[in-house]
């Protein structure tokens, strides 16, 4: 059995364990956001990702996107099962791990990614269908798209970056969120009731948990423990802190009060700004990249009621806005200086190239998760049906879902 | 009788609670009510978007006292509730015919 950096395997075992904590942050985040007589209904939409995506990841999932290469654009089947994974190696030199690990690994980002799309579909998507939608969804776009930029396929293979999933991650979840709240429709009630959050100390928990786990996320992704871990970690603080300042400074100047949900969410725009970039860039170009996010998010949110669909949570908002601002800007503030791996941006010296590879990157991530969720959430409305009925809406999802309630005052 | 029913600020119940014992009466109900009236509700904002906020949050007083006491207990109510800003609330006086102390099966001014 070939031999394992033991350093770099225990970076990589406790980099799993954050990103798996992230989803549980995100249930609180998002649960934050609803109306109480939702809150449990979000929450496990969260919550059942880990069970279900984890199953359908090692069952077929993590072939399809690491097992060989069809045409650069999806693995085999060779590790079906996850067979022959246990024993194997991933990496060489100061980088190699278990692959078990690299599986597992892997495996929680496909489980956040089916949670992220969640808050689009808030209020009103039936349990049944997210099921279906996230099996279905994991297996025919995530692990494509996986392997895409990850696995060998074709945007890797062009020389797109995507450090930690902005594309994979971020921009897919978000086309995904998109197509699911123009297929649902609007929440009863929106645009004319108030739909306010109805626990926002609860988001700002969940806010801090993601945060601590996207250390795992980003420094994680340099699959090893070295100066490539150590530079993304510090990118990601900074780009989250930034995109924290930049969302209140924007609030103020534009004459509103400092909010604490917007303080959240600002770190959370930076984070996910900085997600394609963080093994590429220095640290002032985190800070930049973090400023930049938290504000176009901002603004980009001011606008929301001006669209006609209904993104309760606002995945699009923040994830879509920022992970396509973070690989686009990863174009510009690239560095070989940081990432020998990598490629330099417009400002180091790279001209347009990489600029004009990452926005195939993102067209191509849009494009795909766009079409495709359309046609997997059609099939499920014409059999399971997407939508709860009127009642039930109105009584909220907990109970006529879940048989529930969150909370008993 | 009289029964007495207080709308106020939801800070200004400790004052009213003590300067209504300090008269005398030994018991009262509370609840934790939402309205408006010239105050009007307020504005939230969450990721910029602005919610208006019609009702606002308000504790609810109500009492039943001999019909001397009832002028005292009105008063007393003003006077601890006031702040002399929008949204103070409001006392309203009605008749009361009749109460039973359920336990002794006392009636009218006994049951007090």
């Amino acid at each position: 059995m070939p031999a394992v950096d033991t350093g770099s395997t225990a970076w990589m075992l406790v980099s799993t364990a954050l990103v798996l904590f992230m989803t549980p942050g995100l249930a609180l985040f998002y649960a934050g956001m609803v109306r109480s007589r939702n809150v449990l209904s979000s929450t496990m939409h969260s919550l059942f990702a880990m069970g279900l995506v984890s199953v359908i990841w090692a069952a077929i999932g993590y072939t399809l996107a690491f097992g060989g290469d069809h045409g650069g654009v999806i693995g085999g089947l060779s590790h079906l099962g996850l067979d022959g994974v246990v024993g194997a190696v991933t990496g060489t030199g100061p980088s190699a791990i278990p692959t078990s690990v690299f599986a597992m690994y892997q495996g929680m980002f496909a489980i956040i990614t089916v949670g992220l799309i969640s808050g689009a579909v808030a209020e009103r998507m039936k349990f049944k269908a997210f099921v279906a939608f996230a099996a279905l969804w994991s297996l025919l776009v995530y692990s494509p798209l996986a392997h895409w930029v990850w696995g060998g396929g074709w945007l890797q293979k062009l020389g797109a970056l995507d450090f930690a999933g902005g594309t994979v991650v971020h921009i897919a979840s978000a086309a995904a969120a998109l197509a699911a709240a123009l297929m649902l429709g609007k929440r009863k009630g929106y645009g004319t009731e108030e739909l306010r959050p109805h626990n926002v100390p609860m988001s700002v928990l969940g806010a801090g948990i993601l945060w601590f786990g996207w250390f795992g996320f980003n420094a994680g992704s340099a699959l090893g423990s070295g100066q490539l871990a150590g530079s993304a970690f510090l990118a990601t603080n900074l780009s989250a802190a930034a995109g924290m300042l930049a969302w209140t400074a924007a609030e103020v100047l534009t004459g509103r009060k400092p909010t604490v949900l917007g303080a959240a969410s600002g770190a959370v725009a930076g984070l996910v700004g900085i997600t394609p970039a963080a093994g590429f860039v220095g640290p002032m170009p985190a800070l930049a990249i973090g400023a930049i996010t938290g504000c176009l998010c901002y603004f980009g949110l001011r606008l929301k009621s001006r669209f006609g669909f209904d993104d309760a949570l606002d995945v699009v908002g923040v994830h879509g806005v920022g992970g396509a601002t973070g690989a686009i800007l990863t174009g510009v503030f690239a560095s070989v200086t940081v990432n020998s791996a990598g490629a330099n941006g417009l400002l180091f010296g790279g001209g347009l190239a990489l600029l004009g590879k990452q926005l195939v990157g993102v067209g191509a991530t849009i494009a795909f998760s766009l079409i495709a969720s359309a046609i997997i959430l059609k099939c499920i409305d014409l059999t399971i049906g997407l939508r709860v009925d009127e009642e039930s809406e109105a009584t909220g999802l907990d109970v006529a879902e879940h048989a529930e309630t969150g909370y008993e005052f | 009788m009289k029964k007495i029913e207080a709308v106020i600020k939801p800070h200004k119940l400790d004052e009213v609670k003590e300067a209504l014992q300090a008269l005398g009466i030994s018991g009262m109900t509370v609840y934790e009510v939402k309205g408006f009236g010239r105050q009007k509700g307020h504005t939230e904002v969450y990721r910029g978007n602005e919610y208006t906020v019609d009702f606002v949050p308000k504790t609810k007083i109500e009492i039943v006292v001999d019909d001397d006491l009832a002028p005292k207990v009105e008063q007393a109510i003003v006077d601890a509730a006031r702040t002399d800003r929008i949204g103070d609330g409001k006392v309203f006086t009605f008749d009361c015919e009749g109460a039973v102390r359920i336990r002794t099966g006392e009636r009218g001014s006994e049951a007090l």
